[in-house]
């Protein structure tokens, strides 16, 4: 039990941004695979900022395939390299993105957001927020060009806050599907991943993006976001 | 079932995947080919001072808004059509607005602006305006069923059966990541004789700009499905091919795709 409880620690760990909630379980065959994280809040606690009909398809209908198809695609990989198969590799690679993107990416969102009563919407203090007032002027001033990008983005996607841990700068990012941040630059962090899948709002805000996402940022976490710039940026 | 990659000039983020019946050969790059049926010259003419351009409309769907229910509801018609199909017509007229495309059919700026996969701006709205007047085309009331008579001959000659088309769509319609289509298209110079094939495409683009001929096309962008269906595209998918597909008006673009091949 404890050899199995410090391997879980120590690929906890490198799962970055997975936390202890982001289940890592290893298989008998040495093959980590992953569950679906708990919320740290109820489906209706983002009202009426996100409605509870839309946290709870979005939790446990859409990123549990996530989780699912990227634990199979991870097993087809794992016989795929055992057998040398390199086309079967090349060719699971689109899978592993799709799916092991939305993994990473809804697990960094729902700690992205928080009810108001646990400090949701709450503006960034600390080097966060004298990081912002840097780089764009003000968080509204973040907050419009958020926005506008994420309501520019044809299709499916995210629009991201992320900073350059090289450079230590401040970076707003869109990516396309499940592609995480890092696909834009190997550098980048994310800070604040905001989900404009029609899946994320459509229930709810229906064909009016820019509604939706002018209503999340009431319930954006910002304590999240300053202690993973404070890791980067000490 | 084997997927190939259309490599062509388009890069990977605007390239097709394609799903062929058991036989499937190599794809070769294809320039772009236009039939000239499909072009409507439309010209700016000039009257004393006032210039008439072409400007889109919002083509209504052939049936009323509820007319698909309870498969496609009047709500998601309602939102579908009256709002996201609207906002492309919107759009892409103020986008064109003082532009050369001003005069240009729907088709030719569909075209233009793929731009062989380096996309101008013009082209989602142009795009998702032709994606989806074909679509509500590719719907009826009382839809679903067989198809007959020479597309079923068709159907049965490239795809071994009609049951393996239908796997083919679902599958290609399930399996588009995010946004986009699934479509089954008339090649007319096909490299390996068989002229009817299933496409999927990402958020906009569509077979045109591969110089295929549309047959039939099923929207699966979440706001297509989500407020009937939420995440279930199976079910939607299912229902589209059972209750909703309209082999006729299959049937009717493959006659005038054959007759502009020939």
């Amino acid at each position: 039990m404890a050899f199995r409880a410090l391997l879980t620690r120590r690929t906890l760990a490198a799962a970055s941004g997975l936390g202890a909630n982001g289940g890592v379980a290893t298989s008998f065959r040495g093959l980590q695979t992953f569950s679906l994280p708990d919320l740290p809040y109820d489906y209706g606690a983002l009202q009426p900022a996100i409605s509870g009909e839309i946290m709870q398809l979005h939790h446990q209908k859409h990123h549990q395939a996530y989780v699912t198809n990227y634990n199979k695609a991870l097993e087809q990989l794992h016989d795929a390299m055992s057998k040398g198969d390199a086309p079967a590799v090349v060719k699971l690679q689109s899978a592993i993105k799709f799916n092991g993107g939305g993994h990473v990416n809804h697990s960094i969102f729902w700690k992205n957001l928080a009810p108001i009563q646990a400090g949701g919407g709450e503006p960034p203090k600390g080097s966060l927020g004298w990081a912002i007032d840097n780089d764009f002027g003000s968080v509204d001033a973040l907050v419009q060009k958020m926005n506008a990008e994420g309501a520019a983005l044809q299709g499916s996607g995210w629009v991201w806050l992320g900073v350059d841990k090289e450079l230590k700068k401040l970076v707003v990012e869109t990516t396309s599907n499940q592609d995480p941040l890092v696909t834009k630059g190997p550098s980048l962090v994310p800070l604040i991943g905001i989900d404009v899948w029609e899946h994320a709002y459509y229930l709810q805000y229906k064909n009016v993006r820019p509604d939706y996402l002018k209503n999340i940022w009431k319930v954006i976490n910002w304590k999240y976001a300053s202690e993973v710039y404070e890791k980067e940026c000490p | 079932m084997a997927t190939a990659t259309v490599a062509a000039t388009a890069p990977l983020s605007n390239g097709f995947l394609l799903r062929r019946g058991p036989n499937e050969g190599a794809k070769s790059a294809r320039g772009l080919q236009w039939t000239k049926n499909q072009r409507q010259s439309a010209s700016s003419r000039r009257f004393g001072a006032a210039v008439i351009t072409a400007k889109f409309d919002l083509k209504p769907p052939p049936y009323p808004l509820n007319a698909l229910e309870p498969h496609m509801s009047a709500n998601t018609l309602s939102f579908h059509w009256g709002k996201h199909h609207r906002a492309y017509v919107d759009n892409l007229n103020k986008q064109i607005v003082g532009t050369e495309l001003e005069a240009k059919s729907l088709e030719d700026i569909v075209i233009q602006t793929y731009n062989n996969g380096d996309l101008l701006p013009p082209f989602n709205n142009a795009a998702q305006i032709w994606n989806h007047d074909f679509f509500w085309e590719s719907m009826k009331p009382g839809g679903g069923g067989k198809p007959s008579g020479e597309l079923l001959k068709l159907i049965e000659r490239d795809f071994g059966s009609f049951e393996k088309l239908c796997e083919e769509l679902r599958a290609a319609a399930a399996t588009q990541f995010g946004s986009g289509w699934a479509w089954l298209a008339f090649n007319p110079r096909p490299s390996d004789g068989k002229e009817l094939l299933v496409v999927k495409s990402p958020n906009a683009v569509n077979p045109l700009v591969l110089g295929y001929i549309p047959l039939l096309t099923i929207d699966v962008w979440e706001h297509a499905y989500y407020l009937d269906y939420q995440n279930r595209r199976p079910d939607y998918i299912s229902i589209f091919m059972e209750k909703l597909v309209s082999w006729d008006a299959v049937g009717a673009k493959l006659e005038v795709a054959k007759a502009q091949a020939a």
